[in-house]
């Protein structure tokens, strides 16, 4: 009798175990794509470096020729990708699974683009750089962010009508974007499009500390919630009845994610669509084990060093990362758009 | 506290329009109606007039009447005069602008049966952009009527893809579905268009015309070529407004009243499409005037596109007249593109029309 009651309850145990054991292969697998990712962008751009030489200068020895490529070319390169495409992939994740939808993302309901248009008046009106721009962007993503909130409010507030402003509101910030730029004093084509499509050109290794530090902080912050944002899943109503504490719970999330992205976007720009496509990615490649947070910011990372990386290398021009991310999240958007009505909400 | 504020309203509107609803005045109401579309359009007329005088009168440069009066009959003597003689064009073609993109919005809100419909919103100044790049790019076209050309196939063809791609789904194109559609559109069309350029140095500069949308520096000559097709679109949607008529009352109900459906689209699309894809030829994407245009007539002369679309291009060219010279004097001595202008503007009506209708969700 006792072997009866607790057959089921053994097997539940067991699948559990096995989940948590595909869910560490998968991020394993994950991380070694990553892993390789990085070696391929250190070892070879327009020459070849040997793997060996390429850690031999990353180890501090001088190397005539190879050294400055690597070191100031490829690794700041690497990094920031790596960095603004983590900070994406959570903040995309993290707004996708709160507000239940795979189109509320910053990038589509307007925060990325929020966030460009204050660090890009920050940088043309007050002349600022370093973090202080960072801060205008946060402060400006946050910004639009309350506004969305606040005028899709109407007895409640419904994801399409959330999306459909936010769709408005980028708009008319692109459009003071574009405005910005081109009075800026110095117009140069590839800046402007960092701004526009984003792009992490020039980068250097002293923007990844406040990167790191922000990715470290706000996803550790959104990690420690990473219980309650899987709970919200289900429902607000299920949700305040399993304990979560909706109202801290959405402040700290939405706080953690706008910060991410404005971050991100501070340093490269709004990069198109890589916070719209990491969660969904991650989602179908982890099936419903765990929490999507790690392996949407490890999805992140990988569409913009790859993505970087082919609009170096693999097209007969050099283009940004933004539009070789932007070609590829667009027909992703139409096939949500497709998708039969009965599966909305899930990602 | 809060429903009792709101309730007030509604009874004191409902006692209002009462006696509207009743059988014995529905002639008076009809002549009302149409004293209400006379004075409106009455109205509209004033204003464009106004517009006009402010259009030629503010600028970068102070000017006095004589200036003005000389520069309007031909003289451009002195600086004031020539400065006047520049806005001539740049009013033309603003008021051309606003009335093409007013009736093509409107034609679009009928043909797609959608509130949020509008140039902007359904891709056409990214087909457009793209269609000019490539054709600048690959076949080195260089003269207007070329331009023009390109971009009525650019615009054209994105506008048919954004409605396909929003109506093929379940449920039909809701606005919703539409404004992705048109966001995903124009982010893959407008990376491309830049893909196109960024390997050719010579044409960058075209990134920087279809970024925000302005009239400023128009010249006659940029803008002879345009009016034979915004003619002719104006003649086909005008022609069209009956079959739009039709429409508004369901695909079968308009087959059902013996309208050829297929037709009448493919009728109306083509009259949007000539009026809006020369305008983004030769101004860039000027948004939302095709949004806020058509609603705001409705408000004055209701739903019949026979009275919508003239009106339409009346409130547009009054629009877009009045923003440009509002973007001279706000940030003058320099001045801020009308598409900006728009935008602010527009942006705004869009999300009242969100709050105020039922989206359908996706």
């Amino acid at each position: 009798m006792n072997r009866l009651t607790l057959q089921p309850a053994a097997r539940f145990s067991q699948m559990r175990r096995v989940q948590a054991r595909q869910r560490v292969r998968m991020l394993a697998i994950l991380g070694a794509i990553l892993l390789a990712g990085v070696m391929l962008t250190l070892t070879l751009g327009q020459s070849f470096t040997p793997l060996t030489t390429v850690l031999r200068i990353l180890g501090g020895a001088e190397v005539p020729g190879a050294g400055f490529t690597v070191r100031e070319l490829r690794l700041p390169r690497a990094v920031i990708s790596i960095l603004t495409g983590a900070c994406f992939g959570l903040g995309g994740i993290a707004f996708q699974t709160m507000l239940r939808n795979p189109l509320a993302s910053p990038d589509i309901i307007g925060i990325s683009t929020g966030a460009s248009t204050g660090a890009v008046f920050a940088i043309v009106v007050f002349s600022m750089s370093g973090p202080a721009v960072s801060v205008v962007a946060i402060v400006a993503g946050l910004g639009v962010a309350l506004l969305i909130y606040m005028l899709s409010w109407r007895q409640g507030v419904t994801g399409g009508r959330l999306i459909l402003i936010g769709i408005g509101l980028a708009a008319m910030l692109q459009s003071v974007t574009a405005y910005l730029l081109m009075r800026a004093p110095s117009w140069t084509l590839q800046e402007a499009l960092r701004w526009i499509t984003g792009s992490v050109n020039g980068a250097q290794l002293d923007q990844a500390l406040p990167l790191l530090i922000a990715l470290l902080l706000f996803g550790g912050l959104l990690l420690s919630r990473s219980r309650d944002l899987e709970t919200l899943r289900m429902g607000d109503d299920i949700a305040a009845g399993l304990g979560v504490r909706l109202a801290t719970t959405r402040i700290t999330i939405v706080i953690s994610a706008v910060a991410l992205v404005a971050f991100a976007t501070a340093v490269s720009g709004p990069i198109a669509f890589v916070a719209f496509l990491s969660g969904p990615i991650a989602s179908r490649l982890m099936a419903h084990r765990g929490s999507l947070l790690i392996p949407s910011a490890l999805v992140g990372a990988l569409l913009v060093l790859l993505g970087d990386y082919a609009g170096q290398f693999l097209l007969p021009a050099r283009y940004p990362v933004g539009i070789v991310t932007g070609v590829l999240g667009a027909p992703y958007l139409v096939y949500l758009i497709l998708r039969d009505n009965k599966s909305r909400g899930t990602l | 506290m809060l429903t009792c504020s709101q309730k007030p309203p509604t009874t004191q509107s409902s006692g209002v329009t009462a006696p509207h609803l009743r059988p014995a005045t529905r002639t008076t109401q009809s002549r009302k109606k149409l004293s209400t579309r006379f004075a409106g359009g009455l109205l509209l007329l004033a204003l464009l007039a106004l517009a006009l005088m402010l259009s030629v009168a503010f600028g970068a440069r102070e000017v006095g009447w004589p200036e003005i009066i000389a520069a309007l009959s031909g003289q451009v003597d002195t600086i004031g005069d020539a400065a006047v003689a520049s806005r001539l064009p740049r009013t033309l073609l603003a008021v051309l602008a606003g009335a093409a993109l007013g009736v093509s919005g409107g034609v679009m809100q009928g043909l797609t049966r959608n509130p949020l419909a509008d140039p902007g919103l359904l891709g056409v100044n990214a087909g457009a952009a793209l269609a000019i790049v490539i054709g600048i790019a690959w076949f080195g076209i260089d003269e207007t009527t070329a331009y023009i050309w390109t971009a009525i196939l650019g615009a054209g063809l994105a506008a048919v893809a954004v409605y396909a791609i929003a109506s093929l789904a379940r449920g039909g194109a809701t606005p919703l579905r539409l404004a992705l559609a048109g966001a995903a559109t124009t982010a893959a069309l407008s990376s491309l268009a830049t893909a196109v350029i960024l390997p050719r140095g010579d044409i960058g500069g075209l990134v920087q015309s279809w970024l925000v949308g302005g009239v400023g520096g128009a010249t006659y000559e940029q803008i002879t070529p345009v009016l034979p097709f915004l003619a002719a679109g104006f003649v086909i949607t005008l022609l069209a407004a009956r079959k739009l008529n039709l429409l508004a009352l369901g695909d079968d109900t308009a087959a059902g009243l013996g309208e050829k459906v297929a037709v009448a689209r493919a009728m109306s699309a083509v009259g949007a499409v000539l009026l809006c894809g020369p305008i983004t030829a030769i101004c860039g994407p000027i948004g939302f005037v095709g949004l806020v245009v058509p609603h705001a007539c409705r408000l004055l002369v209701g739903g019949d596109y026979r009275w919508l679309l003239p009106f339409s291009a009346l409130a547009g060219a009054v629009l877009l007249t009045l923003s440009d010279v509002f973007g001279r004097l706000v940030a003058h001595p320099s001045e801020l593109d009308v598409g900006i202008v728009t935008a602010f503007i527009g942006a705004p009506v869009f999300i009242w029309i969100v709050r105020n209708r039922k989206v359908g969700s996706l």
